[in-house]
């Protein structure tokens, strides 16, 4: 029983996520390997060689790698993939683009979001926005999985000392072509692995407010921002901003909601938080159910008192 | 071009589902039942590919029990052409519904496929995913934008960081993300006229499919419950809890 992680990576490091699903593969049993298919990726393999429990990394170069194209991906992994009982990727963008391709593509079923490894074959996942868990058994002998990371502890990412070896890469798809992206660059730290998370909701009202109000606290408190559904379809966040059933997931030390009302799949993203403060008007609104601590105050007062009390 | 749309029947957005106490799932006895939100999305989009001349028609599809025939006619209210139901009383995983919208692609040749991108129930993801492996399309998932030119498709992707643009060869499968677009209503005349709609009806052996489940549940449970929290008065005594209770700043 071996298990292939998937890295995520920007060719010169690896990606934390990664380091998350390490640790859901160590829990299936058997030895733990790593793909690193990329392009102009050494580097991100020689890091890869270094995450604890990892005892070999395949790395796979090519320019059709390099942004991590499903049809190229696949097919690449593919060619590996009889050699090992489980395949586990981040439950990332990238990771839920790649897997169920790959599983179809091995007539396999395919485990989103898992969050609980049990045994070689039984999984712990939420479904209904988080409402329910379910506990499910794979039937296949393949097992393809994506990894909920905040349901894992990062593995280390030093004291592994794997071999790495170079693979055939593939050739390009000719159905598909990546012709470019808008990835906000900042210093921020990542959503899904901050430590504290300062989100906004409708109530902002704009985008100038949201950033007038919500930016410096996130400053004062070096953390992430994040934004409702409401507030990123009024346009007053970006996408990526967004926390909930279909947007990030996010289990932070604490995570501060500014004029969010706390819809069922807003809470889905956020409610495995571990201290949630939650600051709104309405004193019905439903964010207070989860809150730990519940300000009743309108945010435009509230928020610029918090700031100076920090 | 024929454009192919695919629609689950689920539980109502809206709805707080409640888990049933002997842990064999959740509990939608008459509870209300819609269609999934991002397929919502893919049907509005589909028809508005018509609108704009791209495609000549739209087919919805749904399989599963005979009650999904409701989802199709609201499908066919909102705009598509005709609709199929692959009627089955099986479970239904979505390897078993990628094969069965296979075999539908086989038969009707469309130039692109349409899925929503997660049914809110499963929150599983994998299906369009699936079906483009199995069709072997490519894919533009997550769409945020969907451009039809000259053959190929031009996706915009909501990714991790932001977004990225893809191009796609015809015949594709598109899955579609929340602001795609905004569904429109739908209009009492058009849910009458759908009532008159084309409504064919398959089943999973008549299309030489194997819906078996690869997935077993055994067990399904409430989420750990959090305790429940307080009010507090102002913000200094917010800020000295964080502090001293909570220690989290």
């Amino acid at each position: 029983m071996t298990s292939l992680v998937i890295a995520e990576h920007d060719n010169a490091s690896i990606r934390g996520a990664t380091l998350n699903t390490v640790t859901a593969a160590a829990h299936c049993g058997g030895d733990v390997h790593v793909l690193v298919a990329g392009s102009g990726a050494g580097a991100a393999a020689a890091a890869a060689a270094q995450i604890a429990g990892v005892t070999k990394v395949l790395h796979a170069d090519n320019e059709c790698l390099a942004h991590g194209l499903a049809e190229n991906m696949t097919a690449q992994i593919l060619a590996v993939a009889a050699n090992y009982s489980h395949i586990l990727f981040p439950a990332t963008a990238s990771g839920k683009n790649v897997a169920p391709r790959l599983a179809a593509k091995l007539d396999v079923g395919q485990i989103s979001d898992v969050t609980k490894v049990e045994s070689a074959d039984t999984f712990e996942r939420p479904i209904y926005a988080g409402n329910a868990v379910a506990t499910v058994q794979s039937l296949d002998a393949t097992k393809v999985l994506t990894v909920r990371t905040t349901g894992f502890d990062p593995a280390a990412a030093t004291g592994g000392s794997a071999a790495v070896e170079t693979i055939a890469a593939v050739q390009a798809s000719a159905q598909s072509t990546y012709l470019g992206a808008e990835i906000a660059k900042n210093d921020r730290p990542e959503l899904t692995a901050a430590k504290v998370i300062v989100a906004g909701g409708r109530a902002l009202g704009s985008a100038e407010k949201f950033n007038e109000f919500m930016v410096p606290l996130a400053d004062k408190l070096g953390a992430a921002l994040g934004a409702s559904r409401a507030a990123v379809d009024a346009g007053y966040a970006p996408n990526d901003w967004q926390v909930g059933q279909t947007g990030k997931i996010v289990a932070p030390q604490l995570y501060i909601a500014c004029g969010i009302s706390g819809a069922i799949q807003h809470l889905a993203g956020m409610k495995d938080s571990k201290v949630i403060v939650a600051i709104n008007k309405d004193a019905e609104a439903p964010i207070f159910s989860v809150a730990d601590y519940g300000l009743e105050a309108d945010l435009f007062v509230a928020v610029p008192e918090l700031l100076a009390a920090l | 071009m024929k454009v192919l749309v695919a629609v689950k029947r689920v539980v109502d957005y809206n709805v707080k589902v409640r888990v049933k106490s002997d842990g064999t799932g959740v509990d939608t006895a008459n509870v209300k039942m819609s269609m999934n939100p991002f397929d919502e999305i893919a049907i509005e989009e589909a028809v508005r590919l018509r609108e704009k001349g791209v495609v000549t028609e739209v087919v919805a599809v749904s399989c599963g029990v005979v009650q999904c025939q409701e989802t199709l006619r609201t499908a066919m209210a909102i705009g598509a052409d005709r609709a199929i139901l692959v009627e089955t009383l099986e479970e239904l995983q979505p390897l078993a519904v990628a094969k069965l919208l296979k075999a539908l692609v086989d038969k009707e040749q469309p130039g692109l496929v349409i899925l929503g991108k997660q049914a809110i129930d499963d929150d599983c993801n994998q299906t369009g995913q699936m079906l483009a492996a199995l069709a072997d399309m490519p894919q533009g998932t997550f769409a945020s934008k969907v451009e039809i030119v000259d053959g190929k498709a031009t996706i915009t992707r909501e990714v991790d960081g932001g977004s990225e643009s893809v191009s796609l060869t015809l015949p594709a499968v598109i899955t579609s993300d929340l602001r795609l677009n905004e569904p429109r209503y739908v209009t009492l005349p058009n849910i009458m006229k759908a009532k008159k709609k084309q409504l064919d009806i398959f089943t999973p052996e008549a299309l030489g499919v194997n819906v078996s489940p690869r997935i077993k549940t055994l067990k399904v449970v409430e989420p750990p419950k959090r305790s429940a929290g307080i009010k507090v008065p102002d913000v200094a005594t917010l800020v000295a809890k964080l502090k001293t209770e909570a220690k989290v700043i």
